[in-house]
Parts: C-alpha cells; structure tokens; sequence
C-alpha cells in the first residue's frame, strides 16, 4: 500500500525487538467484545486510478459555477484566483506544516499570520485582526460572545439584513452558551430603527454592510447611540472585497468586525473551508478569541514572531478559556494573504471596480425587464430584486436553461410568504457581458 | 510593623490601617515565570474570602489569585497595568494586586504565617 | 542563554566571520515583510479597466488609502517561497508530536479537492445541480458510520474542538427534551484542554476525575462522581497518555446506569480505526479529525474538519443542514422542520468543510478496510518500537505497551539542569520537530510522541538513535548545548515575554494610529 512504508520483513523485526509475537499482543487492552476479528464492511484499498475515476465521476455530475452562466452570492462569491496563488500554497512547508507552536521551526508561517492581520487590520480600518477563525457566521457568534464579556451584559441585537447563516449560528450559541437576542425581520429595502432597540442591558447590535439583500449604509449613527448606551457595534462583511470600494466599518466606529474572506485567495468549495475575519480595537485584545502571531526579538535580537496572547487560548485557560477554538483556517488565511499581496492597493480597488461595474450593468439591464423591481437604493456587487412571481420557481427554471441566476430568499425564510418574490444576485468580474445576455433573456422568457 | 498573612493558594496579605493589601508570594511568582499581564478588579467590587479577586498570566499559564479576605476593592495597582514584571521582580511590595475594606479583621486570624507558610511550602511543594 | 560564536577559527590560522554580508546563510534567506517591499502603483495582477458608469455606492465610497503595498508576481512569490523554506512540515520530516497525528498528506488528495466539479460549486446552487456533491457527501458519511458503528453523524463542525462544542450541545439538548436539568460534566484530569473549555462554555461545571497509576482513569473515583447531576463524561480513548482505556466497557455502563451520555474525543483514532468501533464501547457521541486519523493537511494551523459520530438517542439533535435520502434521492435539510424540529440549529455557514470531505474520502478509497486496518496497526507497532527503544534512556511513565503513541516524563532529566524544555529544542537542531511536550499535566514535563505509520523503520531507527544521544548527552554534563539550542534554525529562541507584555500584532508605518471614537 503506497502510503504505508514497512514491509512485512520491518514489521517481523520490529515485533521481535518488542518481543511480542504479533500484532494483536499490542491490542490486548481492547475488551474482548469490541475487537473486531475481521474487516469492516468497506470496499478494501484502490489504486490512484480506481479512485480518481471514482471521485472524478461524483464531480461530474455537478454544474461547475465556471460552466454556465453564474450569480450565485449571498455569502460565498466566485472571483479569479491568480494562479500563482494555488501554486504558492502547495508548497510541502505550507501545506503540510503544523500550527507554529515551535516558532523557531515555523518563522514562514508566523510571518505571512502577521501579514495577514496586518490587511486585515488595513482593510477593516481597525487596530488588530486575529489569525482567522472557521468562517464569518462563526466569527459572527464570536464577535456576541466577546461583546458580552467586555459589556458584562447578556442582550444582542441583530439586524434583519444579517445573513440568515450568521443569525443562526449566533441563535445556536446563544441557546447553549446563555445569552439573549433580539433579532429584527428582515425586510428588504426597508429602513430598521435600531437605535430604538439599544438599552442599558444591550452588549451590542451587529449589522452586515453591504446586507444580506446588498444595501450599503453608513453605521456610524448607530455606533455613537451603542456607545452612548455602553454597548458595542459589530459589523459583520460577507464580502470583503466591497471594502476595496465602500467605507470601512473602523472609518464607522465600529468595535468588532466578524467577515468573510473567502473572496480573497479562497475557491467556492461548497461552502468549506471558508475564512472567518476578525478585527477590533487594541483595548479589547485580551478578549479577543483566536489565535495571534505577535512581532518579538530572537536571542540574537533578530526581528521574529511568536503566537502570543495564548493564556486566553484553551490549551492554558482550560475552563476560563475565551473560546473553545483550536484551530484557525491557516491555508485559507495563507491563500487570501498571497492574493492580497499580488493584488496590492491598486489591484484591489481595480478589482473591486469591476465587480460594482458588473452589477450596475446587471441591474440595469433587468430592472427593465416588465414587472422586475431593483429593491436596493446602493449595492457593491450583489442586489435584490422584486419578481412578479415566486423567485424559487423562477430559479428552478432558468438552472433547468443552464443558468444559476442567484438565490431566491425563500430559501432561508420559508416560513415568510412576504420574502417569496425576492431574488439576491450577485455579479462580479467573472461574469460576462454574454453571460448577463443569457440571463437576461432567459428570466424575461420565465416570466413572460 | 505589619505581619504578612498567607493562603494555601500563595496569595499574602497584610494590614495597613484599614486596608488589606493583597498580594502573590515568591513562591507563586517563580513557579508562574515571568508575568505578562495582570486582570485587576474594579474598584467597589465586593469580593468574598476564597472567591476570585484578580487573574495573573504569564506566558504559559494564566492564575486565579483568590481574596484572602472578604471585602470590596479599594484601590487597585495600577502600575501592573504598565509593567506587569513588578510581581517577579517585588512580589512582596511593590507588586502588590489590590487593597481590601475589610469586612471582618478575624478572619486574618486563620491565615497561616511567615513561618507556618514557609513549613507548607516545604513540606507540601 | 549563550551567545553564537562570532569566530570561526580555520585549522591554519585566518578567521572567518560567522554572519555574512547579508545576514543569509546560504538558502536560508532573510525576508523583509510585504510592507517594507512593495510600492504603491506595483501590481501582481493584470485587470482590465472597467468601462465608464454609474457608480450606486450610494455615497458611501472609501475615502483616503488603504495602505496596502503593490507587489509584482516575482516579488510575491519569491517572498512566499521564502517564508515557506523557513518552515518545517511533514514533507521534510518526522513530526513526533503525540495526538496530533501527523501522517504524511497524500497528493491525490489535492488532485481530486481541485476538481472543478468539487471546488468550482456555491453551497446554495439548487441541489438538481449538485447532486455528486451530496453523494460524496453521503459516501464519506457511510464510511464513517461503518468504521464508528454510530448510526448518523453531523458533518457541519469545523475542526475538532468546533465537533466537541456539538456534541455537548447534543447532548445537552437531550437532556432537555427529556426534561433533565444536569449541571455537572466529568472530564479526566489528562484531557486535552478544549474537553473542559466545551463544557463551560456550554454551561457546565467541569469536574475533574484523577488518574490511577496505570495511566487510565480511576474508575473508581468516577463511580463516585457519577450522579443524576452528571450530563456527560467526556475521555479520550486511547486517552492522552497512548494507553487504551481497559476498563471502557464497564465505564459506559455505569454512566449510562446514571443517565448520563458518553462523550469520546476521538483525537487518537488512528491508533483503533478498523480494528475497534467506538459503537462497540458503549459510547454516545465522539468527534472525529479529519486532520489527523483521516489525513487532510495541518496548513500551518488550519482548516480541519470535525465530523461527529452520534448514537441514535442523540441523532435527533444533530445540527443543520442535514443530509437525508428523500423520495427523489439526497436532500439537504436546511431548516427546523419536520424530523429535524429538534435539531440544534447551524453551527457554521453552509454545509460544512467539503474541501476536506473530498481529502478525506480518498484518503478512506485510498486505504480500504484492509488498508485502515493496517494503519492502526502500524501506527501502534511504531509506537511501541520507538518505546523499546528508548524506554532506557528516557523515562517511561507508564510500564507495558502503549497503542499510537508513548508517553515519557523529565525523570530522566532530574539533575541534569535540563529541562524538556531544552531537550526539545536541542531536538529541533537535530532536524527534528519536537515531540508534544508538558502534555498530559499528569505526568512532570511530559514528552508525547506518536511516530503515526507512515514513518519507515528507518526514519525511527535514526530518531531513537538521536534522541539516545541526546539523553546521554543531557546526563553526562552536556547542558551548554541544550541551553543554547535551537542554534540552527532561521530565528534562535524568541522572546515569549516581550511578545506578551507588548504586544505588536500588525506591522505599522507610523507609531500612532488614528481610529474613529
């Protein structure tokens, strides 16, 4: 077997110099009602080949998003990966290294860590970032949990427009955990009066900007009543490449961000592994759940780094650890980090251009379409829009055609009759004038 | 001439005028290592005898340091914040954690002494 | 610690200086940060313009620069390669490191987790257009249901500790639906420390229960803890000090007999798969990594994959979305309805960690019960020849065999003025990546090591000379080297103090930042 070096010779020495006489002698603790004589009831091992064509064939019988013409957004989103990207992050000392416990054997990963905090920090416009955490709808819930610490109160408020994901895991948190929520319809295009919500028992409200439904707005009238109040603002992002051309939530006053980074360095890949964000400010990085690479001297008093803060970790604070959380999404970080560096400032707001092109010209284009409603007033790269009849039909429809045309709401609010006609559809730089022909004319024929 | 006063936690405290000044041993802060931070109480904060007063955290290990008498917190030391490494360097003095109005000066009385405290680290450590 | 030599005195007279012009030595390249390189302007990526239009920013577009440097593809990847021969991985050698499992990562994997149809498809497509995505998914979910006995398992967690938040959460949830209000969860003394931070972060008081001097949990004393306020019992089997936990059977009956569920970490699989079921043990709900028994790479820190086995009294909670076979073939259920009203809810966005799914499963294809089979085998043949190797210059802790992986302690350091601390390090100068050190807190400076099978008799051969000379070294005097080590590597020991004390955690251009109040 390809991945097994020792030979039956090695394991006949090998059991000598134990001085036992076979294998089963080192398995004896097992009682003797659980051993299992035989095999189990799984085909028994496969050459490369015979695996390949296996898996090979299961993909197969998926529409690749880069096959037809594709809008699916609502919180992962298909952007070009620069092929150096993918390359870079094969690399056996990348790839197959562990977490960097023994910083002096892992200086290449601390440094891309700091890096990486670094753009995060950057594009956040706030003072620290953490190392990653699994994704932003768990970054989310983080961001609650840390917001209850720092405040000592048990109370959230969440948006109607935060991505029915994050709401989710943050109800799921707060069911086990012990806090509480105040969670707000969702209502496309409409105003939320937040502000109302906001008393002396809440810990922090968190909005997602641009929303679930892709409206862009400006927080920082809200940040200053939470402050007033003594709570704190979280914004979540789902797509972080609209901070390559919308204000930041730092620039907003914001306390905590939770996002998203998929859409730098990461593929599609059905929704795992993501990349969760995590900023705040400086006086709060004690509280600040992760991992954190940390700039300090050698004993030669050579520039290196460190993952420091680790008392909160679980592996010393044990019961009074901040967060259970063990690993971070490394790979995905070292990926978004490399792409960030190729992109660079000006890439990056090039970038970010063309997508908000390609939605204006998406929108456009099927707002004219008869009984078609643009709900948004602003979007970066996603919108919403009105159908004159259920969208989850009208989606069915146009994947039968060949066309992924977006997400109908109805998918995360079955239970909201008012939300049936809604549709969310994403553009971005991969979409072609020839691919939005397609989806022009195939929804205009669906609803006709 | 005020007497120190210790738990079998290795936290000390000793009287000055009304106030209990609470602090770590030398013993806790050598097995702790270096100290990299201090989480100090708010000021008002009532605490119990043996409840938690204070977190002490080096690199590798992050303690409790528990009141060794009951009170509410006076004063805090603020210089800790800036240079934590003053519970290494005066464990005894200058890195003392908090400052207690005490609720009931007797209970001082079961808190072992200089020398009983040394026979525990002896014998127990 | 003592200073390199700053001499290199030739056997004819001339020195030569040890540090060279530009701080490199050889391949080993020093390497500045993205920041300190870049320019503004410079671009790695070719895009085109966009066509004139209408922005719909509504007014909000960022203001001022970001501060990112501008990179050309040369310079981005010659940096990145850089930092990446600065690091030691699996592909360059032995990894020792106890529970953590680190067997080699086979490229196949890769191959296969690139695929269009795999990597190239949105969670929320309609299902009519992914359907081998759920049959991958479905497939890796049967193989883990016949190598676990466990009739379902939730495959939404992250990462193991994000598996052991699920499945107290399960098992919390059941007790509810039961009307049984618990407080107490029992967790051994040797457990890994996301077993205590899950059950308080999920309410639990964490009771701990002390070993015997076997190395195993004390069965008598977690009789005595177990009452009707006990919700779960959560071990590690084989536990964290490589021993199988003998007495297993009779530990699940009496926590069953309290009505308390079993939870297992299933961190030390590897050291069992195909050979044991945890169904078999009496256990209720364990975690799986799909990182270490499973082979999905380690990528410096992240991401895994922590799929969780459960019995049938815990399926019911299980958390969303999950996978089922509806009348017209797989269907993700993504909402409280129907069978799932009890489930648990989301614990992460979208369906969980596919990429390490695909990984994962042709790591199983690759193997084969057979293949599985010998896998556990030769992980504990590994172990316990590195034992009998070296149990007479290190300490062992624990007399007899051991399954994956082979527990030591800094007994045989006692004198020397030497601590695991410097032995490890002193490993590192070797070539070496340390073994798992002061862990379990059992046992006085702990050292784990678990070889894992896809290390060669050879490659042991050589570690247990090396660490044989290392120990004699330690007790004949030798302290200065271990004191002095890592001497070798890119960066010399690093101050942890300072880091903690001060702590910078993102590079700056300026001394003081401006945020917004």
């Amino acid at each position: 077997m390809r991945y097994l070096p020792l030979t039956d010779r090695d394991r006949g020495e090998m059991l000598a110099a134990i001085g036992v006489d076979s294998i089963d002698a080192l398995f004896a603790d097992v009682p003797g009602a659980a051993r299992l004589e035989g095999l189990v009831d799984l085909p028994n091992a496969m050459g490369e080949i015979e695996v390949e064509r296996a898996i090979s064939h299961m993909a197969s019988r998926n529409v690749a998003a880069g096959s037809v013409p594709f809008f699916i957004g609502g919180g992962a989103y298909r952007h070009h990966i620069p092929a150096a990207v993918d390359h870079l992050i094969q690399r056996g000392e990348f790839l197959t290294s562990y977490t960097p416990y023994q910083p002096e054997l892992a200086q290449g990963t601390l440094q891309y860590l700091f890096e990486f905090q670094t753009q995060v920090a950057m594009l956040t416009s706030m003072e620290v970032a953490n190392a990653s955490l699994y994704d932003g709808a768990t970054a989310c819930a983080e961001a609650v949990m840390m917001a209850n610490r720092l405040t000592r109160r048990r109370k959230a408020v969440l948006s109607g427009g935060l991505h029915s994901h994050y709401r989710e895991v943050c109800e799921t948190y707060a069911r086990f955990v012990g806090f509480e929520l105040g969670i707000l319809d969702p209502v496309p295009g409409g105003a939320e009066d937040l502000t109302e919500l906001v008393g002396r028992d809440t810990s922090c409200v968190v909005v997602q900007n641009p929303d679930f439904f892709g409206e862009i707005r400006d927080y920082s009238d809200l940040a200053r009543n939470c402050h007033d109040a003594g709570a704190l603002l979280v914004v979540v992002i789902t797509e972080i490449l609209s901070l390559g051309a919308i204000i930041p939530p730092g620039a907003m006053g914001a306390d905590i961000v939770a996002a998203e980074g998929q859409s730098l360095g990461n593929a599609l890949n059905f929704g795992g592994p993501h990349l969760g964000l995590f900023a705040s400010r400086d006086k709060f990085v004690r509280q600040m759940p992760g991992r954190l690479a940390g700039q300090t001297v050698d004993a030669d008093d050579r520039r290196g780094w460190v993952l420091t803060l680790s008392t909160r970790e679980q592996h010393i604070r044990r019961e009074r650890a901040t967060s259970n959380i063990c690993t971070n999404s490394g790979l995905c970080a070292l990926a978004f980090t490399i792409h960030l560096s190729l992109l660079g400032e000006t890439g990056l707001t090039r970038l970010a251009q063309l997508n908000h092109a390609a939605a204006v010209s998406l929108a456009e284009r099927l707002e004219c379409i008869t009984g078609v409603q643009l709900i948004n007033r602003a979007f970066f790269n996603e919108f919403a829009l009105r159908l004159p009849r259920p969208a989850a039909a009208v989606v069915e429809t146009l994947a039968e055609k060949g066309v992924l045309a977006g997400i109908p709401v109805s998918r995360f609010y079955p239970n909201r009759p008012e939300l049936g006609d809604v549709l969310v559809v994403a553009a971005t730089e991969m979409a072609t004038p020839e691919d939005m022909d397609r989806l022009e004319m195939e929804l205009r024929e669906a609803l006709s | 001439m005020s007497t120190f006063r210790f738990t079998r936690d290795h936290e000390w405290v000793r009287l000055d005028g009304d106030l209990a000044i609470v602090g770590i041993t030398d013993y806790a802060q050598s097995q702790l290592g270096d100290v990299v931070y201090v989480e100090l109480p708010e000021i008002g904060h009532r605490v119990a005898k043996g409840t938690e007063a204070a977190v002490v955290e080096s690199v590798k290990a992050a303690s409790e340091v528990y009141a060794p008498v009951s009170g509410e917190v006076a004063e805090i030391n603020e210089a800790l914040t800036a240079d934590p490494a003053k519970v290494n360097a005066d464990p005894m003095g200058e890195g003392w954690f908090i400052k207690l109005r005490l609720d009931d000066p007797k209970e001082l009385d079961s808190l072992m002494d200089e020398e009983g405290y040394k026979r525990f680290i002896e014998e127990q450590c | 610690m003592s200073a390199r030599p700053v001499e290199d005195r030739t056997a004819d007279g001339p020195v030569l200086p040890l540090e060279t012009i530009t701080g490199n030595r050889a391949l080993q390249i020093e390497e500045k940060l993205i920041f300190e390189q870049g320019s503004p302007g410079r671009c790695g990526v070719d895009l085109v313009d966009p066509p004139p239009f209408q922005a719909r920013l509504g007014g909000l577009e960022r203001q001022g620069a970001i501060g990112l440097p501008g990179l050309s593809e040369p310079q981005v990847v010659r940096h990145f390669t850089r930092l990446s021969q600065k690091n030691y991985a699996i592909d360059s050698g032995l990894y020792p490191l106890g529970s953590c499992t680190m067997k080699h990562n086979p490229r196949l994997n890769e191959k296969l987790a690139r695929l269009p149809g795999l990597a190239d498809i949105h969670p929320l497509q309609p299902v009519s257009t992914i359907p081998g995505a759920l049959a991958l998914i479905d497939t890796l979910v049967h193989w883990l249901k016949t190598l676990t006995g466990m009739p379902a398992i939730a495959m939404s967690p992250g990462a193991g500790a994000h598996g052991e938040l699920c499945g107290i959460m399960s098992i919390r949830a059941a007790l509810e639906a039961r009307g049984d209000r618990r407080r107490r969860v029992l967790v051994p003394e040797s457990a890994h420390g996301t077993n205590p931070a899950t059950a308080a972060a999920c309410g639990y008081d964490v009771d701990p229960v002390s070993g015997n001097l076997e190395g195993r949990v004390d069965v008598g004393a977690l009789k005595a803890k177990l009452d009707t306020d006990v919700a779960a019992l959560m071990l590690t089997n084989p536990n964290t000090c490589g021993l199988f936990e003998n007495e297993i059977i009779e530990i699940a009956a009496a926590v069953h007999a309290a009505g308390a569920f079993f939870y297992c970490d299933g961190a030390n699989f590897n050291a069992i798969v195909g050979r044991v079921r945890p169904a078999d043990l009496g256990i209720d709900c364990m975690h799986l990594n799909l990182h270490k028994t499973f082979s999905t790479p380690h990528g410096g820190g992240g991401p895994g994959s922590g799929p969780v086995a459960l019995a049938a009294s815990l399926s019911a909670y299980a958390p969303l979305p999950w996978l089922v076979h509806g009348p017209e073939g797989l269907e993700l259920v993504e909402h409280k309805s129907g069978n799932a009203q009890q489930a648990i809810g989301r614990l992460k966005g979208f369906h969980g960690q596919m990429g390490m799914f695909v990984r994962a499963l042709a790591y199983m294809m690759s193997h084969g019960a057979d293949g599985l089979r010998q896998v556990a085998e030769d992980a504990v043949l590994n172990a316990n020849y590195l034992r009998v190797r070296l149990e007479s210059d290190l300490s062992l802790s624990f007399p007899g065999p051991c399954m994956h992986e082979v527990l030591f302690d800094d007994r045989f350091l006692k004198e020397t003025g030497i601590t695991t601390l410097d032995f490890a390090k002193a490993v590192i100068d070797e070539g070496y990546h340390p073994m798992t050190m002061y862990f379990p807190l059992v046992v006085h400076g702990a050292l784990l090591i678990e070889p894992t099978e896809t290390e060669s008799k050879a490659s042991l051969d050589q570690f247990a000379v090396t660490l044989k000379a290392l120990a004699a070294e330690a007790r004949s005097g030798g302290a200065a080297r271990f004191h002095a080590a890592p001497r070798w590597t890119p960066r010399r020991r690093l101050d942890e103090t300072a880091a903690a004390r001060k702590p910078v955690l993102r590079w700056d251009p300026e001394p003081v930042r401006q945020t917004k109040e």
